[in-house]
């Protein structure tokens, strides 16, 4: 296979219909184009071309829980669902809370090859909330840190959450924030409300997102900050973040695939795959995240991806480990809520699932428009493809998906990442073809 | 009936058609040979989760005057944390041919988990799960009602009209929840009464008046009023202030006891914390029901025994 691509025919996100000639890593030309000589010319009539879409909240477990997930995997995973870049929390054993973890984070995912990891330093030394991890030292690192989150804990100490606000302001950085106000959902297992009550279930309340959300808006406003919300889960938290951004308050927040689909009916049936933190909540919620995202009050979707191992939910609710894995379903489950339904066109999508969230985590080779010059990150969608989700479309290690069974619209054909195909006419390429390709291509720039 | 998990999946003729196989059973433990061989060759498994020596040795008096065979399995502690997982515990007694498996366990849902795994076969019975439900609890404080109010004449009866008051820990008890579905279900009217920590935040859709003043409930005159245990470590939550205050406002004292007409049953589901939620004149009058409550939970598990594992699994009786 050649190192230049010529996608004929693709449908643009602005609805435009253009060919796209990859060639040394970048977008060489789009538009109405001639054969290439020696490129590799791929059928795109009906797919729509998306930049390289850009995951601001991705699990990989790597290093200290290989079971569940390893940076290789998990970006396999990535590719999968047609994205290029992703950005690893920092919740790994060790936690990513020095310059060392980050910067081997980052090697894990060079070495691997199939998108960009990014990775996010911890807020507090072992997550613990109690003291600064030395966020300079991530920020300067090899792996240049630009997020930083305690993501599965709240940094909860109003304090700390101030301090680490204006600290990382030093490097244009951001805090990103597990909003869960740790005393008012001990032992909670769901959301509270009508439902929890009656499967005996302890509940999450939305007030204990709402009340640090509104916290936090208010400290990053006092200090000047930037701040971002990680997994807004309820109607009264778009009010906060629209409250917060109306009055000019720097501040950014992202939604779940699944919150924008998933309700808490599902938890009546005690089947852990739908156990997730921020949980699953009502219809009224879904119905707001949706319009929020819709309207900008929301500005990106990032899917949280959460693998575990099969007995971390084959098991009683309360013993189940939280979380979903959601890369490979992500554009399907977005496609299915906003387009589909009308909320939002694909300039969108590249919007909230490639731009918006490279400018957050100021990561630079991605979320740029698919237009000449722009680095060779692209992802083509099916769009008319329909089908059951099943686990041949789960590409991590991990099969903890809430869609299993579900009818989900939406495929991604092929994913490009630095001009190099990491998935192909649907199937996940070999991490040895993809090496070899990114072997040829450093070579051809070396001669070149 | 294939599995016993909730009273809400019970409706009016299959609660009924449980009480009066109940009735059945009440009748042979008058008998001087309380046996009957029904389930030989059966194997009922009590696979208790939590300590509850109340609750197993009913299970296993019941199966036992049915000729089961019955194994106690005493597994407490978290399943994950602690070693062995409820699939494989549930795998092991399934290699083992248990035909029915009794389960208590501290984690809401988890016998219906059991139930619908496939992990086994056999029939599964909640004993109590979390702070979900506690069906057979409920069945047998419906049975008692019925008893008291009907005598001999209870077969074939439902509990139209009937008034209950319920009071204490709503918000954790499993008790309260599979009463609330089951009284429902037979025509009766609750009354729920706790402090508002102890309610959950939404219960709009129980079938249950909500009132927060003990006295205002009890003037009211209900046939009933059920006391719940509060447990010790609902102290400590910061549910309500300490024991004195909530012995004083929710407790069934002598005061309010007196002030209760003499045909109002007195019932609690054990065990007691006299003093605190029941005050020791009230649990021993001749109004408590406390130790028929007993009495009749032999003889309903021995019916919900009965109708899951006689006969062809699955089967409807």
């Amino acid at each position: 296979m050649s190192e230049s691509f010529l996608i004929r025919g693709a449908t643009l996100p602005s609805g435009e219909r253009a060919d796209i000639l990859l060639e040394g890593g970048r977008i060489a030309d789009v538009g109405t184009l001639a054969d290439a000589a020696g490129a590799t010319v791929v059928d795109a009539d009906g797919l729509v071309a998306l930049p390289g879409l850009v995951d601001l909240h991705t699990h990989l477990r790597e290093p200290g829980y290989e079971q569940s997930e390893t940076v290789l995997t998990g970006t396999r995973a990535a590719a999968a669902g047609g994205f290029t870049a992703v950005f690893a929390m920092a919740n790994t054993f060790p936690v990513a809370d020095t310059a060392g973890v980050v910067e081997q984070e980052l090697s894990l995912g060079e070495a691997a090859g199939y998108a960009t990891v990014q990775p996010i330093g911890a807020v507090t030394v072992g997550l613990k909330g109690e003291q600064l991890a030395e966020l300079g030292a991530m920020a300067a690192s090899r792996a240049r840190v630009r997020v930083f989150s305690d993501d599965g804990f709240c940094v909860f100490d109003p304090l700390l959450m101030r301090r680490a606000l204006e600290y990382v302001k030093a490097f244009d950085g951001v805090i990103a924030q597990h909003a869960q106000e740790p005393r008012l959902t001990q032992g909670a297992q769901m959301n509270e409300g009508a439902l929890s009550g009656e499967l005996g279930l302890a509940g999450w309340p939305a007030v204990a997102e709402e009340s640090i959300i509104a916290r936090d808006v208010l400290l990053a406003e006092h200090v000047g900050s930037r701040l971002h919300v990680c997994h807004v889960s309820t109607a009264g938290s778009v009010e906060v973040v629209r409250w917060a951004k109306a009055r000019g308050i720097d501040v950014t927040a992202e939604v779940t695939p699944h919150h924008l689909l998933l309700t808490e009916e599902l938890v009546a049936g005690y089947d852990p795959r739908y156990k997730v933190n921020p949980p699953l909540r009502r219809q009224e919620d879904v119905d707001a995240l949706r319009a929020a995202l819709a309207d900008g009050t929301i500005d990106i979707v990032a899917t949280d991806h959460a693998p575990h191992p099969v007995e971390a939910k084959e098991c009683e609710w309360d013993a189940a480990a939280n979380g979903m894995v959601g890369l490979e379903s992500a554009l399907s489950v977005v496609q299915q809520t906003m387009v589909d339904s009308g909320l939002m066109g694909w300039a969108d999508v590249a919007r909230v699932l490639s731009a918006t969230p490279a400018r957050i985590g100021r990561l630079s080779g991605h979320g740029e428009p698919v237009a000449a010059g722009s680095a060779a990150e692209l992802t083509l969608l099916d769009p008319t493809a329909t089908a059951d989700f099943g686990v041949d479309r789960l590409a991590g290690r991990s099969v903890n998906s809430p869609y299993l069974g579900r009818t989900l619209p939406g495929r991604v054909v092929a994913t490009f990442h630095r001009g190099v195909p990491t998935v192909l006419d649907g199937e996940v390429r070999a991490s040895d073809e993809i090496a070899a390709a990114f072997a040829r291509l450093a070579e051809g720039s070396a001669r070149g | 009936m294939r599995h016993l998990l909730s009273t809400r999946d019970l409706s009016r003729d299959d609660a009924i058609a449980l009480l009066d196989v109940a009735e059945d059973m009440a009748a042979v433990q008058e008998r001087e040979v309380k046996k009957l061989p029904t389930l030989r060759g059966r194997t009922v498994v009590n696979l208790f989760f939590e300590d509850s020596t109340r609750t197993r040795i009913s299970f296993e008096a019941a199966a036992k005057r049915l000729s089961a065979d019955v194994i106690n399995f005493s597994a407490k502690g978290s399943s994950v944390s602690k070693g062995e997982s409820l699939k494989d515990t549930a795998q092991t007694l399934q290699a083992m041919g248990a035909d029915g498996v009794v389960i208590r366990h501290p984690s809401s849902g988890a016998p219906f988990t059991l139930a619908t795994s496939g992990w086994i076969d056999a029939g599964v019975v909640n004993a109590g799960d979390g702070t979900h439900e506690h069906p057979t609890q409920a069945l047998l404080d419906a049975f008692t009602m019925r008893r008291r109010l009907h005598g001999a004449a209870s077969r074939g009866r439902d509990l139209d009209g009937v008034r209950v008051v319920v009071v204490g820990d709503i918000l954790h008890s499993r008790v309260a929840r599979s009463n609330v579905w089951l009284l429902e279900t037979l025509g009766a009217e609750v009354t729920l009464v706790a402090p508002p920590t102890l309610v959950p935040v939404d219960v709009s859709g129980w079938p249950a008046v909500i009132e927060y003043d003990l006295d205002r409930a009890l003037a009211a005159g209900p046939d009933v009023v059920m006391m719940l245990r509060i447990q010790a470590e609902r102290m400590q939550g910061a549910f309500f202030p300490n024991s004195r205050e909530y012995a004083r406002t929710w407790g069934l004292d002598d005061h309010r006891f007196a002030q209760l007409p003499e045909t109002t049953m007195v019932m609690h589901p054990g065990p007691m914390n006299r003093g605190l939620e029941i005050a020791a004149r009230a649990a021993d009058s001749m109004q408590s029901t406390v130790r028929e409550q007993v009495a009749n939970g032999v003889s309903v598990r021995m019916a919900a025994l009965y109708l899951l594992l006689s006969g062809e699994r699955g089967e409807t009786p």
